[in-house]
């Protein structure tokens, strides 16, 4: 075998082509296909907003509304960011719904019947929300049991024990002090004639912090040269964004002020939004979702990601049944019933793939208030809860029909 | 006055923002076998999708001519209809049905109840697999068969369907060279028989032995039709078409420096994970600093077993043997342990075991050394987007940016990506599994390249591969492999196809 000279210097086609791409911005229209799974959700999500406002006459906006919504699906929008995780890692949790039920019943009767204080109960619930989640992810990632399988039965088991644990009773009232996780606002703080101003103070903190990180993030590109939207569209979304927000801030300020479930609401998008995204735990979830066999083989410890992600999925049930609790003001056998299905209904709307590996907390926090708005909506025009469910089952059926067809649409034009 | 089975004439077809047909014209005689070669991305593909109805007529330019006639297909249903059989390199059979069962898939045998008639499909699928050569019981479930045997069910399948034009999409690219050998004596049976075959092939020594004509394809546009028969259809005519530019050598040179010794392995034993038998028998060898050592042996040898089983132990059961890197003994009981310890594997099944093709090219090369980048556990983004340019430069990755999705880059370009996610991890030692399988010339090359780069760097690399031609051209030694034991080591210039093979097929003394 000889080894002479090597060819003429190699594809000079490929440098080209690469540098002129590569500094670019990109405009609307690319942006949009390119994000379609994730812009389309919110271009219904404003859409859905907008049917409903005109069909309830304007009433589906008004601030006691808004709030009413917040309050009302909160519990829904925490378990759909576990889910939406627990979705990407490409497994399913079924049990959430008897989860909530479970650890609201041990905070019930600790508050209620053994009258402990009200925090004792909040400290058990998660406990029991950490305990749970560590059940289903031993036998999901060390036993190897579809989740499927571990948290059906866990759906059953769980339910089994908040009927053992309630001896098949309601409880209730929860002290104030515990009601106060749901119904509760922050108000007054800095006064205002007949709205709060905090509630808008905290929503332009937010609005300018978004504006910052998009801001540094964007400089961020450019140094390291890779393609950004042109600069007016850049500010365009940060005023539409800022716009949006201030509207609804506005709106409950008017109202009642800061819901409690809104700050922990917030928190929790904010947290997971940047754990999943920044995280090397996040990074691995998504890895191990996109293809097992090579996250496994790129040094990823599946087990352990697997395990975590049910804790996770746990403690975040065990806060929505603290705010289900707090909410009903008291705890009943029968409570979160179908809350799982609702969880992942929203991630699916989200943008979150059935075969895993994508999806994104914002897109299933969304997914979860087009929901929201949607059976709000309903309601308030006196639709029967027997048509609501028909509608909901056919927006989820549309969602992931629509993420199959950008798929298909994405694997022909190769 | 040639006789034509089949002819696309003036066939262009474009993608969004692609054109990946233009204006290709392609004429296959009756009983002729037509090869098809390109580099990945120069349409091959697509022009077998317009001719099979993937493309359906009116979504292409241009007309088909089969048998004298016009042709519209809107789909594959329409091309089987008239004898065109399209078999994919991904096969597409049932691993838990059985080999008959897989034959007459969508095509039914049926006795008058309108149920299946069994006696006669199995009849039926036990002729056609003495047709196509093949001995094993048709109700054996096709995931029992090894790839070379599942082609041969595909090519019993085509010809259930009556094919008189079958189309092979790189049928011998999972194949070891008996299995190759026999489907290309098959392919000529078929010819004696009238059936007319078209072939896809990156293999050129495939195309020189059993092309009657080869078409060249080159960025969408036909280059030209070679005649085998002729003098000058040399496989350097067949590159230069390809490429558009001569290759002198397939293999980069390189200057040979080994220095101390990188990894030792000793008496490395390894059981198959559920049957009762070793797959790798006491295996022992060394890599030096510098050098580029390879591991040849037949489909079935252990070969990728004795690697995944040294990478963490991600292959087999009862493990025994001594691992050093550097002369310290390693464990490496996890993935990540043997890449703290320093080993790097880059796998032969980059589709299913190297790469998240939903995922960009950033996040697939920073995927084994995420630790690096991250601080506390939170990832630092733009270190991150820097390592993967870096990457796409050093390596010349053909993507328009870092956040490409990887699932939809070339062959080769994937390869890179999967490379640039082990060198990120900064290994000593680096194992490549079939580190060129499916790739084309062009690429292949550069893949040479940056093997030749990281020896002069000082790193130790391990090749595994099927291509005796590719160990010789960019070894120092090879080691040979034949049911899991090493049968020989030949330093490269002692070392030619022949006493390799004899090594990599001697019979192990005792029976297993």
């Amino acid at each position: 075998m000889t080894r002479t000279a090597p060819p003429q210097e190699t594809a000079p086609e490929g440098a080209t082509t690469s540098a002129a791409l590569h500094t670019g911005t990109s405009n609307v229209r690319e942006l949009l296909t390119r994000n379609l799974r994730q812009s389309g959700i919110y271009v219904a999500f404003v859409a859905i907003i907008a049917l409903f406002a005109i069909l309830t006459g304007g009433v589906s906006l008004s601030p006691i509304n808004i709030t009413n919504i917040i309050l009302q699906y909160s519990y829904i929008l925490v378990l759909a960011i576990g889910m939406v995780i627990v979705i990407i890692a490409g497994h399913i949790d079924l049990s959430v719904g008897s989860v909530v039920a479970l650890t609201g019943a041990i905070a019930a009767v600790l508050v209620i019947q053994q009258g402990l204080p009200w925090w004792v109960g909040i400290l058990a619930a998660l406990a029991a929300g950490v305990v749970i989640g560590a059940w289903h992810g031993f036998w999901v990632a060390y036993v190897g049991i579809p989740a499927f399988i571990v948290t059906l039965a866990g759906m059953l088991l769980f339910r089994g024990l908040t009927q053992q644990v309630l001896g098949n009773i309601s409880l209730s009232p929860f002290p104030s002090e515990y009601q106060l996780v749901a119904t509760g606002f922050i108000n007054g703080l800095l006064g205002g004639p007949g709205y709060d101003v905090f509630t808008l103070v905290v929503a332009a903190i937010g609005v300018v912090g978004y504006a910052v990180a998009s801001y540094r993030t964007r400089l961020a590109r450019i140094t390291y040269q890779q393609p950004v939207e042109s600069f007016p569209l850049f500010v365009a979304r940060i005023l539409l964004v800022g716009l949006v927000v201030m509207y609804f801030a506005w709106q409950i300020a008017n109202a009642r002020g800061l819901p409690v479930v809104l700050i922990i609401l917030g928190a929790l998008v904010l947290i997971y939004g940047v754990l999943t995204r920044r995280s090397v735990f996040g990074r691995q979830v998504y890895a191990i979702g996109g293809n097992l066999a090579a996250a496994t083989l790129s040094g990823v410890k599946v087990r352990a990601v697997n395990f975590w992600i049910f804790v996770n999925m746990g403690v975040l049930a065990a806060i929505a049944g603290i705010i289900f609790s707090s909410r009903s003001n008291g705890a009943q056998p029968g409570a979160g019933n179908m809350f799982e299905l609702d969880a992942i209904a929203a991630a699916f709307i989200g943008g979150a793939a059935v075969t895993g590996g994508v999806g994104t907390v914002v897109g299933a926090v969304v997914g979860g208030l087009i929901m929201a708005v949607m059976s709000n909506g309903m309601q308030l025009m006196g639709i029967e809860q027997p048509i609501q469910s028909v509608v909901k089952g056919i927006v989820l059926l549309l969602a992931v029909a629509f993420d199959i067809y950008n798929k298909r649409r994405a694997g022909s034009s190769r | 006055m040639d006789d034509y089975i089949l002819e696309m004439r003036g066939i262009t077809k474009t993608f969004p923002g692609v054109t990946a047909l233009s204006d290709v014209n392609f004429a296959v005689r009756r009983g002729e076998i037509h090869a098809i070669c390109g580099e990945n991305g120069a349409g091959k593909s697509t022009l077998m999708k317009v001719l099979s109805g993937v493309h359906a007529t009116g979504e292409y330019d241009g007309e088909i001519i089969y048998d004298g006639e016009p042709v519209r297909f809107s789909g594959i249903r329409d091309s089987e209809n008239v004898g065109i059989v399209i078999i994919h390199q991904e096969l597409a059979l049932v691993p838990y049905l059985s080999i008959a069962e897989n034959i007459f898939l969508g095509n039914e045998r049926r006795g008058r109840s309108g149920l299946i008639d069994w006696n006669r499909t199995n009849a039926e699928a036990a002729r056609l697999l003495a047709e196509v050569g093949l001995d094993e019981n048709v109700v054996t479930p096709v995931g029992q068969l090894g790839v070379g045997k599942q082609q041969l069910v595909e090519i019993a399948k085509a010809l259930s369907k009556d094919v008189r034009l079958l189309i092979l999409d790189e049928p011998t690219a999972a194949l070891n060279d008996n299995d190759s050998a026999h489907l290309l004596g098959l392919l000529r049976r078929l010819k004696e028989r009238g059936i007319t075959s078209i072939m896809i092939s990156h293999k050129l020594n495939e195309i020189m032995s059993i092309a009657d004509r080869t078409t060249i394809l080159r960025d969408g546009r036909t280059v030209e039709t070679i005649d085998m028969r002729d003098p000058d259809a040399t496989q350097d005519r067949i590159i230069r078409g390809m490429v558009g530019r001569p290759i002198e050598s397939f293999y980069p040179e390189r200057e040979s420096h080994p220095g101390e010794e990188v990894l030792r392995v000793e008496d490395w034993t390894v059981w198959h994970p559920t049957q009762d038998r070793k797959v790798v028998d006491g295996a022992s060898f060394t890599v030096r600093a510098g050098e580029v050592v390879g591991i040849a042996g037949l489909m079935g040898a252990g070969r990728t077993e004795l690697a995944m089983s040294i990478f963490g132990r991600s292959y087999g059961r009862n493990i025994s043997g001594r691992l050093y890197v550097r002369g310290k003994p390693v464990k490496a009981r996890t993935v990540a342990e043997a890449i703290e310890a320093g080993i790097a594997y880059a796998t032969e099944d980059r589709k299913r075991y190297g790469l998240n093709l939903i995922d960009d090219v950033r996040h697939n090369v920073s995927a084994a050394g995420l630790r690096k980048l991250a601080k506390r556990g939170w990832v630092n983004g733009n270190e991150e987007i820097k390592v993967a340019e870096e990457s796409r430069r050093s390596l010349n990755i053909k993507a328009p940016s870092v956040m490409s999705v990887v699932g939809k880059l070339s062959g080769g370009n994937q390869q890179k990506v999967v490379l640039s996610k082990w060198l990120f991890t900064d290994p000593d030692v680096l194992i490549l599994d079939e580190p060129t399988r499916g790739i084309d010339v062009g690429a292949k090359y550069e893949i040479y390249q940056i093997i030749n780069r990281l020896v002069a760097q000082g790193k130790a690399v391990l090749v595994i591969s099927s291509e005796l031609p590719e160990l010789l051209g960019i070894c120092d030694r090879i080691y040979t492999l034949s049911a899991g034991r090493i049968t020989g080591e030949v330093p490269v210039a002692e070392a030619t196809q022949e006493n390799l093979m004899a090594l990599m097929t001697m019979e192990r003394e005792s029976a297993a």
